[in-house]
């Protein structure tokens, strides 16, 4: 399988893994829930997805989490927003 | 508005009259044999929880009424009637008799909040098993710790949960006789050592007569942590169901026509008492979202699913809250009525914000694990004191207590003293023993009181404040986590030589699991090893559980007789005055 935007992939994932070191990044789908695949609670959900927004220095309103379920989700998202 | 210390309350100008109008007339009546006789029982003076809950409605005039709407993570809306959940609760007690599971066997479940879990809970009760639901956030070593201490006999997972966190510790669950599997897409499962629950239920017949078990006989295990040692399984009997009943119309002030929403999941004591039993034998219709916390899907569920009564969480409003009120006003919750918290002291600003963005103010209340129901409340039609729990229900007596003269407890009678909430024993949902653990049990009491653990204060109006937890146990979004528990799982950690875990105070979820760890000889403290620290530990103990934060220390303070100080670690992290350290071990 492609990976979507190999560089903010490898972003995304630096993030989560200073999160949830214990992922296993190989076994990750960009296609599944990635709560599913990754044990986080709501803390470390919003820990990452503020950790994205300031390390990538992206805004990310709340009233959008919801759509932001699968890595991919994710990236597209962040994609579209740095242009 | 202005935000005054006292929010009042004019009951005549609710839209619902609240059950509980009369505070102290209500309390004067009320007794316990009262709530019992509001009960169906079985005959023979038998009392089983599925039967209050499911099957006596499935019989009556509720049959087709909506019992559960699930709401599945992706959009779908699964439906439960009071009739469909007798028929799955049937069948789930028949599957486990088709296994030879037999009654007083106990059945653990680690799901989602998904309809299998609903129809494991009450179908094992059905049954006459005794029934553990485990968070699913767990990770393989609370899981194991605590399917071992329950001795659980039967294992309802999915194929996911099971392949993540259950298939390596197998081995070590000695009393696991069986292993049922809801399949994580609807296809069959075939995993080694399982069994198909979608299988056997689809080959199950549809009527099992309900066991008729004796009102003090094992129901319900819940597993809460203390200071030292391993979890306690708390051990919950069917004659609690009085206590869901008389808490369900008081506290929660339920309604048949009600559309009732729990957030808690039923791994956690709210979930079980609240997110499934008191809203079943009041008849009204729940909510269960399958999803995680957001703040926009939940607005969104208050408004579309027209949710009259909300019972949530501190963690959750303040989420919501920092979600910001616009987010609030793009929806609209004309039914909601009453909306109540637990878990935690709700802050007086949260009281507030649900009255100015939700229309409403937050009711918080009080219980814990071992009291099994909701004790101490604010209600509809009282006056809320913003950052008080409020009052004692019907039928529970609350004092503050202080070590008296002859070893036992004696009552603060003044008001505004700090002292240990107790509650005077004997209500139906009180614990009636952890599991292989007597004087554990015993230590909950002196003489006629139940010990909480936790300090407060009541003042002249008859309301209660928390004040703090008399112990180290550590308080993260309402769930009590054992930093003993913690500490042994960091220490298995080749690196690490000792551990030390406390609460630090959090905005968000009230404390976060922080960890100190001195290293053996030949480690080096470094943000690589502190990575594998954590990893190591959330692999262990999974998120809900694990530190958020690890520290590295040269030594970790201790008494002279090696217990690990907790509170100084915790004072020196705060910044605070250390306090009388004459009981240290020199040099540290």
């Amino acid at each position: 399988m492609t990976e979507k935007y190999p560089e903010l992939r490898a972003n995304v994932i630096a993030i989560l893994r200073g999160i949830a070191p214990e992922v296993e990044v190989d076994e990750l789908r960009d296609d599944r829930p990635l709560r599913q695949q990754v044990d986080l609670d709501s803390m470390d959900w919003l820990n990452f997805l503020i950790g994205i927004s300031e390390r990538l220095k992206v805004s990310i309103p709340e009233a959008d989490y919801g759509r932001l379920v699968t890595l991919g989700n994710l990236l597209d998202y962040l994609r579209a927003k740095l242009g | 508005m202005e935000r005054t210390s006292i929010i009042s309350k004019a009951p005549s100008e609710l839209r619902t009259r609240p059950n509980l109008v009369d505070y102290e007339a209500t309390r004067r009546a009320f007794t316990w044999d009262l709530a019992r006789e509001a009960l169906a029982g079985l005959p023979g003076g038998a009392l089983n929880i599925a039967y209050e809950t499911v099957v006596r409605h499935a019989g009556g005039p509720l049959r087709d009424h909506l019992a559960f709407r699930f709401l599945g993570q992706d959009g779908a809306v699964h439906d439960l009637s009071y009739g469909d959940l007798a028929v799955l609760t049937a069948r789930f007690a028949n599957v486990l008799r088709g296994l030879d599971v037999v009654r007083g066997e106990r059945v653990f479940v680690l799901t989602g909040r998904i309809p299998e879990l609903y129809a494991a809970v009450l179908g094992g009760l059905r049954a006459g098993c005794a029934v553990s639901p485990l968070f699913s956030a767990f990770g393989p070593e609370p899981i194991a710790t605590r399917l071992n201490i329950g001795q659980g006999a039967v294992l309802v997972t999915t194929e996911s949960l099971y392949e993540r966190k259950v298939a390596k510790i197998r081995g070590e669950l000695t009393t696991l006789r069986h292993v049922l599997l809801v399949s994580d897409d609807g296809t069959p499962t075939d995993v080694p050592g399982t069994h198909d629950l979608g299988r056997l239920m689809g080959a199950a017949s549809d009527d099992f007569p309900t066991v008729p078990t004796r009102p003090d006989e094992l129901a319900l295990l819940h597993f809460t942590s203390g200071t030292t040692g391993t979890p306690k399984g708390a051990m919950h009997v069917h004659g609690a169901v009085a206590t869901h009943w008389a808490t369900g119309l008081y506290a929660l002030d339920l309604h048949p026509d009600d559309v009732f929403w729990c957030t808690a999941d039923p791994g956690w004591v709210t979930g079980t008492s609240y997110g499934i039993i008191a809203p079943l034998l009041h008849g009204v219709t729940s909510i269960v979202d399958e999803g995680d916390f957001d703040a926009e899907r939940w607005y969104r569920i208050l408004h579309e699913q027209k949710v009259s009564v909300w019972y949530t969480a501190p963690t959750a409003i303040r989420m919501l809250m920092k979600a910001g009120p616009e987010l609030a006003q793009r929806f609209e919750f004309p039914k909601l009525r009453f909306v109540a918290s637990v878990g935690e002291p709700l802050n007086p600003e949260a009281v507030w914000w649900g009255q100015e963005v939700l229309g409403l103010p937050i009711h918080d209340n009080w219980w814990q694990t071992e009291t099994g129901g909701i004790m101490i409340a604010n209600v509809p039609a009282l006056d809320i004191k913003p950052g008080s729990m409020g009052r004692p229900l019907p039928g529970v007596e609350a004092a503050i207590v202080r070590e008296g003269k002859d070893g036992l407890v004696e009552v603060v009678e003044e008001p505004d003293v700090e002292g240990e909430l107790a509650l005077l024993r004997g209500w139906p949902a009180m614990l009636r023993g952890y599991l292989n653990n007597e004087e554990r049990y015993r230590k909950c009491f002196s003489g006629v009181w139940y010990l909480t653990g936790d300090l407060a204060r009541r003042d002249a109006d008859g309301y209660f404040w928390f004040v703090g937890r008399k112990d180290d146990v550590i308080k993260s979004a309402g769930h009590l986590i054992g930093p003993f528990e913690v500490e042994s799982a960091l220490m298995e950690h080749p690196a690490v030589a000792e551990a030390g875990v406390i609460g630090k105070p959090d905005e968000m979820v009230g404390e976060i699991v922080k960890a100190f760890v001195s290293l053996k000889k030949g480690y080096e403290p470094s943000d690589a090893l502190r990575m594998e620290l954590l990893a190591h530990a959330r692999r262990k103990l999974g998120a809900a559980v694990a530190p958020k934060e690890i520290d590295f220390a040269t030594t970790l303070p201790r008494t002279r007789s090696g217990k690990i100080m907790r509170r100084l670690l915790k004072a020196r992290e705060l910044g605070l005055p250390e306090g009388d350290t004459s009981t240290l071990e020199a040099g540290a």
